[in-house]
């Protein structure tokens, strides 16, 4: 494994009787966007709600450049630069799209200009309305662009192409290849292989709570038991 | 900002300020302004974190008795008493901080438990020698009206001030969004905890410091009226009625039905306490935003 900006280390998650994550290893360095793909139900926003600090783990370790996350709430994980998307978009309906950004509070990289940002999402028209009125595809994007709004050094996206025109991905894929460049570190949860296909430099598959398979696309399509697991669910456009 | 202060806080002060010249009900005013001070108190809880406290007259109590006690067995001058009032409901209330983990109702629950808890420990009848327990108190603190009313006007000021700053400072806005959503907030960076034992304290500090001055005013009280739960039922319907995190909807609120309140109700107060209480399960179920709700639609057309 690559040494990473952020790494997640044996992170295991019960629900009850359910094992909801096994022990999962995970990294990401800085400049790098991983595919994290698997079925329905493996496991990824459950990570990403781990390492978030929206939900405690049972076991492992987080670290930020080398520094355990741990024991930090979620604020202060935002502060030292980790941020995410939700899968269903939580923007704050009674705040206006600006305000939305404005009460974002910069962390360890500097936080960006709400009006970029706006701009940067096609937003900017809408900046007086409030966030509630917006579409779901809309209230994604400003999803993203107030995670960006902490100055985050590692990004988690959790499907956020989903519901997308092509027109539209193609914007996000764009921009997130350009995060990359600029250094930041991304992790990326998609079900459109096509997507993850256009910005990733490696994917990591998940099953049941474990890792299956870590290598470039390409061989993932070609691995037994990826595309036996995937067997039902949108083939792996390779 | 400045808008709002020139359009409602300073004109209401000024108009409170003059009224004593030509209205000689005293203790009415001071009611009015004991109210407007709850209401906006309540105003920064509910209006910016979303807690509505149906004990927020715990903190009134706690101002009252701290008051009483600091005069009565620490020989405190009054002045410094209505400083021991805030102290005793902020310290009341930073006791409280752990019902900030509920979520609706069961907040408001707890915290009026919390409010009759206190008021059986004060009304304890083997705590008389030091707060009265049942039989009340009875204060040489002296008679000071204009100097108990400029002072209800300073609190009042002080907390239509913050709520004002609230209203357009970031920090607000950052308790705005903690109140849509705590988790998302918590992504954004912000530091709910901490944001909402701010504005809560806050709160209460309002609560204790016009309890302070009900008490050196009224002088001689038993505990029960000084832990009414109509304080907090007025506060509350005054506030919705009026539209919460608002600056002028709890005015409107305290103005129209306190008002209403006054001219035909205390002849028959029972029928009003069960109005207002139905008023608040409306305006909890149809209009959430109250009366600046209505209004705002209007202008949104
Ligand atoms: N808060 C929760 N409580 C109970 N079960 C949960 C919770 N969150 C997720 N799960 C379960 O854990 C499993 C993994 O869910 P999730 O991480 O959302 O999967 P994915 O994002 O890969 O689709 C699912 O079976 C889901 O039902
Ligand atoms: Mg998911």
């Amino acid at each position: 494994m690559a040494e990473g900006l952020l790494e997640l280390r044996g992170v295991a998650k019960r629900f009850g009787g359910f094992q909801a994550l096994a022990g999962v290893d995970l990294a990401v360095a800085a400049g790098e966007i991983v595919g994290l793909i698997g079925p329905n139900g493996s496991g990824k926003t459950t990570l990403i709600n781990i390492a978030s600090g929206v939900l405690a783990a049972d076991a492992g370790d987080i670290r930020l450049a080398g520094r355990s996350l741990l024991h930090l709430p979620a604020h202060r994980r935002a502060a030292l630069g980790l941020n995410r998307t939700f899968q269903v978009p939580r923007p704050f309906p009674t705040l206006t799209v600006r305000q939305n950004l404005e009460v974002a509070v910069p962390g360890a990289a500097a936080g960006r200009d709400p009006a970029a940002l706006l701009d940067a999402v096609e937003l900017a028209p809408f900046a007086g309305r409030r966030a509630g009125e917006l579409t779901s595809v809309q209230q994604k994007l400003l999803d993203l662009a107030r995670a960006l709004a902490t100055g985050p050094r590692v990004l988690l996206v959790d499907e956020l192409a989903t519901g997308l025109t092509p027109a539209e991905l193609a914007r996000v894929a764009t921009r997130l290849r350009a995060l990359a460049a600029e250094g930041l570190g991304l992790i990326v949860v998609e079900h459109l292989m096509a997507f993850i296909d256009r910005i990733t430099d490696r994917v990591v598959v998940m099953n049941a709570g474990q890792v299956l398979f870590r290598g470039t696309l390409r061989e993932a399509a070609k691995d037994r038991q990826v595309v036996d697991v995937f067997l039902g669910a949108p083939e792996p456009a390779a | 900002m400045w808008r709002d202060l020139g359009l409602v806080v300073l004109p209401l002060l000024a108009v409170l300020a003059v009224l004593p010249a030509v209205y000689d009900n005293g203790a009415l005013l001071l009611n009015f302004v004991v109210f407007l001070v709850l209401a906006q108190g309540l105003n920064l809880t509910y209006g910016f974190s979303g807690y509505l406290p149906f004990g927020y007259v715990g903190f009134f109590g706690a101002g009252a008795y701290g008051f009483a006690m600091s005069v009565t067995l620490a020989g405190a001058p009054p002045l410094l008493g209505v400083l021991a009032g805030g102290g005793a409901s902020l310290l009341v209330g930073l006791l409280l901080t752990p019902l900030l983990r509920l979520q609706g109702a069961y907040f408001g629950l707890a915290s009026l438990a919390a409010a009759e808890a206190l008021l059986h420990l004060i009304g304890n009848p083997n705590l008389q020698p030091v707060t009265g327990g049942p039989y009340g108190v009875k204060l040489q603190a002296g008679y000071a009206p204009l100097l108990t009313y400029a002072l209800a006007l300073a609190i009042l000021a002080l907390t239509m001030l913050l709520v004002a700053w609230l209203r357009h400072a970031r920090f607000g806005l950052r308790l705005l969004a903690a109140r849509d959503d705590a988790l998302a907030a918590a992504m954004a960076g912000i530091d709910i905890v901490r944001g909402r034992l701010v504005i809560w304290l806050a709160s209460a500090l309002a609560a204790g410091l016009i309890g302070a001055v009900f008490a050196w005013r009224t002088a001689t009280f038993f505990p029960d009226a000084v832990f009414d739960l109509n304080f907090s039922i007025f506060a509350i319907v005054f506030t919705l009625f009026g539209g919460a995190g608002t600056l002028a909807g709890p005015v409107f609120g305290v103005l129209l039905l306190y008002g209403l309140y006054n001219a035909i109700g205390l002849s028959a107060p029972q029928y009003f306490q069960l109005a207002y209480g139905v008023l608040i399960m409306l305006l909890a179920l149809f209009f959430p935003e109250g009366l600046a709700g209505i209004a705002r639609r209007i202008a949104d057309g």
